[in-house]
């Protein structure tokens, strides 16, 4: 029972110290932001958006396309199967284009992220660079926190826009939903409200999945087994983060 | 050049540094010896500000380094070069691009000019032709080499070494001493070496200080603290009875 008690309490603190950790990383990064490396923001750009795209496209296609299969499956039973298109166009952009898009990226470059810097932290690279009178945080997290935050939005935006097309296709040409009340309703019930608030919340998921990979990599501790540690919990703690701060923002937000 | 008074540091119950006092004189090689884990590293890295001491004062051309702001500190740092343990270069980047590193940090100078610089420096470690190389593809000895040149890209009025012959094999190993030797003497700097190899430290260092258990036992001219009996000494002594021993004892 102790035993229990003791590691309930060790994992309690842990989590508090990696949060406090954070906390101060974040700030750090805040004061260091000016005045900004645009070449370096553009590489993180390129890296961890451009060479995204294809995943998020699939992603999104696939998620709008099983999406409009099983509300239809669903409204039919109401005779409502018009309505199929707005469900899917109110789902993908207020809740799976930002949570899908987020959670491929943190798999996708996050762990990349938690994984760099965390074999820089251990070959005494991040030392080398504080040593050569540049500021680590200003040098490799701001740039990756920044290019996070910017292009998970601007990759949401793709998904929405596919996942939506894959449910027109599912929909319209497989299960023969007619195209214009499809359309329609689309246009009548989804808002611009609706897509803003899931950018926004993309935006935060973006900040949140960098922080935490940036700060597990950034913290590594005892070699290579190290960094495969750091960057698993980067990846399963980011997630966690991710829907707990989807659900916060939506009642927030909705 | 620097003068460390009264440095403590611990890292949780492990109390590493515990009032360490040290003068490293101006234009020459100090080599400060000791067993692993017992502080080299961490000394070497408060002397540069990397780590922040619990108590004391490092004196880094008669500035206290332990009150800087992180800003004061990274003007500082440019007067600076340090050569890591296994190299620590970027493995992203050349070797070439990582001398040119510090260069287009800091510096205005155009690419041509850089170029020029990266090129020279990298001559002199005998390093020319593999400026298009990754890190990766080179060899121990070779990433030392590419180090040192990244570390006096900027030419620093103090170089440091940490475990600069650690891992190598003693033919490298005496190459890469050579080549401290030979660039202390060309450039006049002041150099600091960390080591935990008697041998090394024998035949580069100017003045040698023995760290143990935390703190500096003694300094001074290398055959003066050999001939001083101490016990960490002894040890080392009896380990490595080498032709190198002899001839500096005389």
């Amino acid at each position: 029972m102790t035993g229990f008690v003791a590691s309930v309490g060790a994992w309690t603190i842990r989590q508090v110290k990696d949060m406090g950790g954070m906390v101060l990383l974040a700030l750090q990064a805040l004061r260091w932001l000016l005045p900004p490396r645009f070449d370096l923001l553009f590489e993180q750009m390129e890296r961890i958006g451009v060479r995204s795209t294809p995943v998020i496209f699939m992603t999104g296609a696939f998620t709008g396309m099983v999406f409009a299969l099983e509300t239809c499956y669903a409204l039919r039973k109401f005779g409502a199967e018009t309505m199929v298109g707005v469900t899917v166009a109110l789902g993908m952009t207020r809740e799976l284009g930002p949570v899908f898009t987020s959670i491929m990226i943190t798999a996708r470059a996050g762990s990349a992220m938690a994984a760099e810097l965390g074999t820089m932290r251990i070959t005494e690279q991040i030392d080398a660079l504080a040593a050569m009178a540049i500021n680590p945080v200003k040098y490799l997290v701001v740039p990756r926190l920044l290019a996070t935050t910017f292009i998970v939005p601007l990759l949401t935006v793709i998904s929405d826009f596919i996942g939506i097309v894959g449910g027109y296709f599912v929909g319209v040409i497989l299960l023969k939903i007619n195209a214009g009340a499809f359309v329609a309703n689309i246009e009548k019930y989804t808002g611009l409200d609706d897509i803003y608030c899931g950018l926004i919340k993309a935006g935060v998921f973006g900040f949140l999945l960098a922080l935490i990979c940036c700060y597990k990599g950034y913290t590594v501790r005892g070699g290579a087994e190290g960094v495969g540690r750091a960057t698993t919990e980067s990846v399963v703690m980011s997630a966690v983060a991710i829907l707990m701060a989807d659900y916060i923002l939506t009642s927030l937000l909705f | 050049m620097i003068e460390v008074k009264g440095l403590y540091k611990s890292f949780g119950d492990q109390e590493v540094l515990r009032g360490v006092d040290l003068l490293v004189p101006k234009g020459q090689i100090t080599v400060i010896l000791g067993r692993s884990g017992a502080g080299k590293s961490v000394l070497l890295k408060h002397m540069i500000g990397l780590i922040r001491p619990d108590r004391g004062q490092i004196l880094v051309m008669g500035k206290d380094i332990t009150k800087m702001r992180e800003k004061e500190l990274t003007q500082l740092r440019k007067r600076f070069g340090m050569l890591f343990q296994e190299g620590a270069l970027f493995d992203s980047l050349t070797v070439a691009e990582n001398v040119a590193f510090p260069l287009r940090e800091h510096t205005d100078l155009s690419e041509k000019e850089i170029r020029e610089i990266v090129k020279e420096k990298l001559s002199q470690v005998g390093l020319a032709g593999d400026m298009e190389k990754m890190p990766a593809e080179l060899s121990g000895g070779m990433r030392r080499r590419a180090a040192l040149a990244r570390a006096l890209a900027l030419d620093p009025d103090i170089v440091l070494f940490d475990e600069p012959t650690t891992g190598l094999d003693p033919v490298v190993a005496a190459t890469i001493e050579d080549l401290i030797i030979e660039t202390q003497r060309r450039l006049g700097k002041t150099f600091v070496v960390i080591t935990h190899d008697l041998k090394t430290a024998l035949r580069i260092g100017q003045k040698l200080a023995l760290l143990d258990r935390g703190q500096i036992a003694l300094q001074g001219k290398p055959e003066d603290v050999l001939r001083s009996g101490h016990p960490l000494l002894e040890a080392f002594l009896r380990r490595e009875r080498s032709p190198v021993v002899k001839e500096v004892m005389g």
